[in-house]
């Protein structure tokens, strides 16, 4: 099998699996790296939500052959390293709010809302309701009104 | 029982008489006073009784046996007991010394640890656990770990968790346990510090004596454990002491859920326990004819099994990516299934044929409505999934569940195994509205495992969740409203569905082969619907029935089982009555309620939310309400029907109505805990938005269409109200009553009287997209879609 190299969470790690693995098996299944959830594997419910290169991607949809050597992948289990601390903003927010219910779907509503909140920065814009309306991001336990007000709060720690 | 599989009522008039419930758990000595035990052990174990004593153990033995005969007697081929459960196991498992008791135990770190028999499953039981623990030890809540409990056949009945009931069983039994252990605790300090326990305060877990002088209960645990188990009276605290119960507490597992390190099923590593997925049929339930090409998916990269099992064909493989591309790859010819060309229309027919008459209309003035609940979805987030272990001799699961008794009993019957060679560690569930009662994905993974001789980590593909999984039954409900002048004369509801599994039982194998038999079935369902329902309203005589059909589907109970149904047909002709007598809905209601904390709730959601408010035209507020579980909620919502809103733009997802502000009010007697209280108040106001605007399942041809969260339209972000406020009112009992499930059917309710409002049209079918099917539906051949590509192009 061909051998394939990225950045997971600050370190170079070398895979050996088929080319079109998709990354979300690597990690979980290959590297054990748990955080990133199975809900669906067709990019729909967004429970793997990782980053990748600092923006939102969903690793169910990712051939590992799509990546560089060079890409840096985040998951949950890196994204208060990516600050230096032990706690990312968005994650005391989360935290501040008792946001989680089950907690299947927290670490990649977390990650979406990390890069929400950076997007938003970019465009140099405050989150707005829309904004909040757009994230895809299924929680089954329905918590959603805690989630936009952690967003907001962690947006403002940012 | 008739040929079709229809099952004769049995009439309650009146509803509201109940059977006394019967009272488990340690016995009371007072008002506060009870007995707990503290076991022989090197350091402190305190325990507390359960489980209920012998006689209700011989009651479920001779129930059981009354119900096989019963059904013997009908023709009908009955379940013998001891194809599952034999006598030898049974007494073994009675015979248990620790038979029953719950244990609080303290390490010599200081850290309190509790073997929850319960399943966590979001619902926030691991906190509010650890909160009793705190409160009645005085220790910090961070220092005590609440864990699952594996399976414990001897509990019996007693490990179920359902019915909002975790709370209400267990709090008294956990007190009960940290109390003894608080006393022995003092007493050992007592001794060490030369000073009577009256003198000592334990607190933050540590006592302190009356010169200052301070002891941890690390260092006091092993000199407070017993030589041989000895049993201990204890007072438990009055509740106005509390200072950890009542008061809001985040949850004790948050701080792993954000970082990722809280382990669901799927994130465990069991030695060798490879990603396994099961091919799965093209209708409900069809059976594999032939494989065309087994060696050839045996071949395939990754691949180390491929076996043909009751559910289909099941492929081990290195990763679950490996998996999906082999269950795409096999070639299988189908035998039909349970529901073979049935349809949504075709069950509604099969619903109408079976409901029970509602009896000649009255001579008096009277509203009637006809409403029907389309099939909906109990797929939590986490799909099904369980690791086994299975080698000769002995089997080990891990897995969710909510009746893990039922699980272990069930596999090892399945095994040919004794039920002690079965171990079932129960896991943290990634959600469960009702899913987890069932152990399917268990079931399949022991099959597998012995056919392959290898351990697996077995998971449902989200379609096979969606299209295969658990459904909550298709339903009709008739309601008859009879009034004359200002005062309602009588109401009468039937409600026919198709059959709800209820065959986890009560968590127990001898109830639930009860449940499995077909007369059994029947007359479990109808108990249970009896026992849930109730009437809050001075509606004179009422009747409520429930008729059941069609065995054919996958179905159990789903979050609040009937309520929902049955309250949003209620509520909606209760608005309809105070209608024609040219009432407000909320006045209306408010003055024929029969229970004060009913009308508090009610009067509590109409201040918040400002009921009766001007609102625009295509806007408007409804208001519902419903008790169960020892609890009251009242809801009010404002939804927005307008064309702006319900055609707004979403990609791949349903708009439709907005519900904008949404007031609920909660009297659950004592809130344990507050804040998760309020966040199950929440979540039960999302699925009751869900039910009446949004998620349904469509039956075509044998098979439902949905196999993606982007076909079943569970709430979302963009559905979400942006206005939610959550009213805990002041404990009226000093008890603790149900929650988890208690605000779906209010909620549901309050959003279809709203939308009734609002649009000048009463909803009568649920929900009420369910007329226009807003996606493309997916193959059934091959079961699961292909893995994207694409992931690249959507990076933002």
């Amino acid at each position: 099998m061909p051998e394939h190299t990225f950045r997971l969470n600050g370190e170079q790690v070398t895979v050996d699996v088929d080319d079109d693995e998709r990354l979300l098996w690597v990690l979980r299944d290959v590297l054990g790296v748990t955080g990133p959830k199975y809900g669906c594997g067709i990019n729909v419910c967004k429970a793997c939500t990782s980053h990748l290169n600092g923006r939102a991607v969903n690793p169910c949809a990712v051939p590992v052959k799509d990546l560089a050597p060079t890409d840096e992948i985040t998951t949950i289990e890196g994204l208060a390293a990516t600050v230096g601390a032990d706690l990312h903003p968005m994650q005391r927010a989360w935290l501040d709010q008792d946001v989680a219910q089950c907690g299947y779907c927290q670490p990649g509503q977390i990650m979406a809302a990390v890069a929400l909140v950076r997007r938003v920065a970019e465009e140099g814009r405050e989150i707005t309701e829309a904004d909040l309306d757009g994230i895809r991001n299924i929680c089954r336990c329905g918590t959603y009104p805690r989630i936009r007000a952690a967003i907001r709060a962690g947006a403002a720690d940012m | 029982m008739s040929s079709d599989g229809t099952a004769t009522p049995r009439d309650t008039a009146g509803g509201l008489h109940r059977p006394a419930r019967p009272e488990s758990g340690p016995p009371a000595l007072g008002r506060r006073r009870f007995l707990g035990y503290v076991l022989a052990a090197p350091t402190l174990v305190a325990a507390a009784e359960l489980a209920p004593a012998a006689p209700a153990r011989a009651a479920g033995t001779s129930s059981a046996g009354a119900a096989s005969s019963a059904g013997a007697a009908a023709g009908i081929p009955s379940l013998e007991i001891t194809d599952l459960l034999d006598l030898n196991d049974a007494m073994t498992i009675a015979a248990l010394p620790t038979s029953g008791l719950i244990t609080v135990e303290v390490h010599t770190d200081g850290t309190v640890s509790f073997a929850l028999p319960r399943a966590e499953v979001g619902q926030g039981i691991t906190t509010s656990t650890a909160m009793l623990i705190a409160e009645e030890m005085g220790v910090p809540v961070d220092r005590v770990r609440v864990t699952l409990a594996d399976a414990r056949p001897e509990l019996l009945f007693n490990q179920l968790t359902g019915g909002s009931n975790t709370t209400i069983s267990t709090y008294t039994p956990v007190r009960v346990a940290a109390a003894v252990a608080r006393l022995r605790l003092l007493r050992a300090a007592a001794a060490e510090l030369d000073a009577p326990v009256g003198d000592l305060r334990l607190d933050a877990g540590v006592v302190t004596g009356p010169a200052g002088r301070r002891i941890g209960i690390g260092e006091l645990s092993a000199k407070a454990a017993a030589l041989r188990t000895e049993a201990e009276s204890v007072e438990l605290k009055a509740s106005e002491e509390f200072t950890v119960v009542g008061r809001p507490h985040n949850r004790v597992d948050a701080l792993d859920a954000v970082t990722g390190r809280k382990r669901f099923t799927m994130d465990l590593q069991v030695p060798n326990a490879l990603p396994t997925m099961v091919c799965r049929p093209p209708t409900i339930n069809g059976k594999v004819g032939s494989v065309a090409n087994l060696d050839e998916v045996r071949a395939m990269p990754g691949v180390t099994d491929v076996v043909v099992i009751s559910t289909g064909v099941a492929v081990r493989a290195r990763t679950f990516g490996r998996c999906v591309d082999a269950v795409r790859a096999l070639r299988v010819t189908w035998k039909p299934g349970t529901a073979e060309g049935k349809s949504d229309a075709t069950v509604l027919k099969e619903l109408r044929a079976a409901e029970i008459p509602i009896g000649l209309p009255p001579l008096t003035p009277h509203v009637e409505g006809e409403f029907t609940f389309h099939f909906r979805s109990n797929s939590a987030l986490e799909p099904n999934c369980a690791i086994a272990d299975v080698r000769p001799g002995r089997a080990e699961i891990w897995a969710s569940l909510k009746s893990p008794i039922v699980a272990q009993e069930t596999i090892a019957a399945r095994l040919g195994l004794p039920v002690g060679a079965v171990t079932v560690h129960v896991t943290e569930g990634g959600g469960s509205f009702g899913r987890k009662l069932f152990f399917d994905a268990a079931l399949e993974a022991a099959e597998v495992s012995r056919k392959t001789g290898k351990p697996v980590k077995l998971m449902w593909h989200r379609a096979d969740d969606s299209r295969q999984g658990r459904t909550h039954p298709m339903a009709r409900s008739r309601v008859r409203i009879a009034y004359a002048g200002n005062t309602v004369l009588g109401y009468r509801q039937r409600h026919t569905g198709v059959a709800t599994d209820l065959g986890h039982g009560l968590g127990e194998l001898l109830t639930a082969t009860v449940a499995q038999l077909p007369v059994g079935d029947a007359a479990f369902s109808q108990v249970f619907f009896q026992l849930s329902q109730s009437m809050p309203y001075e509606f004179g005589v009422n009747s409520r029935l429930l008729n059941e059909t069609d065995k054919g589907f996958n179905t159990g109970s789903m979050r609040n089982v009937f309520s929902p149904d049955v309250t949003c047909a209620r509520e909606l002709m209760v608005d309809r009555v105070a209608a024609k007598m040219g009432k407000d809905p909320y006045a209306f209601r408010r003055d024929l309620l029969r229970d004060d904390r009913a009308r508090a709730a009610l009067e509590a959601v109409a201040e918040a939310g400002n009921w009766g408010r001007a609102m625009p035209a295509g806007t408007a507020q409804g208001i519902a309400l419903h008790t169960e579980y020892r609890s009251v909620n009242a809801v009010l919502v404002e939804i927005d029907c307008r064309p702006e809103t319900v055609n707004r733009p979403v990609r791949d997802g349903v708009a439709g109505p907005r519900v904008t502000r949404a007031f609920t009010a909660v009297d659950v007697g004592l809130a344990v805990n507050p804040r998760g209280l309020e966040a199950q108040m929440m979540g039960c106001l999302m699925d009751g938005i869900a039910l009446t605007l949004t998620s349904s399942l469509h039956l075509r041809d044998g098979h439902f269409l949905e196999a993606s969260w982007d076909n079943y339209f569970y709430t979302r972000q963009w559905n979400t109200p942006p206005e939610v406020e959550v009213i805990v009112l002041p404990d009226t009992t000093g008890k603790p009553g149900g929650a988890g499930e208690l605000g779906v059917a209010a909620s549901m309710a309050a959003v279809a009287c709203a939308y009734g409002r609002a649009t000048g049209t009463m909803p009568t079918t649920f929900p009420v997209n369910h007329g226009t099917l807003s996606f493309e539906p997916k193959p059934t051949v091959p079961p699961v879609p292909a893995s994207p590509t694409d992931g690249l192009d959507h990076v933002r």
